[in-house]
């Protein structure tokens, strides 16, 4: 494998790594329930999209063709992460969590 | 009889018939096969989830809506990692979003990608479908929150679905 190929590849899973923690940092900092929907949602578009580019230039980087597997995983994931967040968020303000007193506006309930 | 052996959608079962090629090792016999089973299935038992056929008009535009929003993830990924980090506390905000989009796949477009680009998860669609309730992690008033998403999503998915 060439260096660039393997530089790339640690960039992109220190990149992934990094944003994946920070993502749970969030989880674990931010004050209320809709604030820390923001953090695992994050995580997983950034830090996952650097981990699966990883992967595929790992695997065309040593002849083994494109992974087109790891590019579904991240299609199905791009896909269905935007709905559990959505029904997460629908699911709070039905039971009505609290927010944080600085909330502006208010979830409504119908 | 008829009906039930026909593609009600035809191109959701063209989209799962590839997806299976490309899931499974290779394209064989065998895989064919079975991508035939599954693109004529699915659509059959999810046919009552799709009220009305899905009107993608100018499906050339795509490419340069994701292009945008792919890059929309990784800007605003770096800020909102900047504000996790650092000591201040956010400013969330629920905005009350005026839809302007009437097709129901353009408003859960519109939703998932607000949901996916970092600070902002879209929380409920109001039963007529004109207002969508949007939660920012942090923003400054409720009208910034709509010019964006109006100026940079909204938009281009009018001129996709019109």
């Amino acid at each position: 494998m060439s260096p660039i190929a393997e530089t790339l590849i640690s960039a992109l899973l220190l990149l992934g790594g990094a944003f994946t923690l920070i993502g749970a940092i969030g989880l674990a900092r931010l004050p209320d329930f809709f604030t820390r929907l923001h953090g695992p949602t994050k995580a997983t578009t950034v830090g996952v999209g650097a981990i699966m580019l990883s992967s595929v230039i790992y695997f065309s980087a040593r002849g083994e063709g494109v992974g087109i597997a790891e590019i579904l995983i991240t299609v199905f994931l791009f896909m269905t992460a935007p709905v559990s967040a959505n029904i997460l968020a629908k699911a709070a303000m039905h039971i009505g969590v609290s927010t944080m007193v600085e909330t502006e506006g208010k979830p409504w309930d119908q | 009889m008829l009906d039930r052996l026909s593609f009600p959608q035809p191109w959701l079962s063209l989209i799962l018939f590839t997806t299976w090629q490309m899931l499974s090792d290779g394209v064989s016999g065998g895989s064919i096969v079975l991508g035939l089973i599954l693109a004529w299935l699915i659509p059959q038992l999810t046919a009552g989830f799709w009220p009305e056929r899905p009107a993608f008009v100018k499906a050339w535009r795509m490419p340069a809506y994701l292009a945008i929003v792919l890059k929309d993830i990784v800007v605003a990924s770096f800020s909102v990692a900047r504000l996790i980090l650092s000591p201040r506390q956010p400013r969330p905000i629920f905005v009350c979003y005026p839809l302007k989009l009437e097709h129901p796949l353009a408003i859960s477009m519109l939703a998932s990608t607000i949901s996916l680009t970092p600070g902002t998860v879209s929380a409920d669609v109001s039963d007529d479908n004109k207002t969508l309730l949007i939660h920012a992690l942090d923003a400054g008033s409720d009208q910034e929150v709509i010019d964006a998403i109006h100026n940079r999503y909204e938009k281009l998915l009018m001129e996709m679905f019109q």
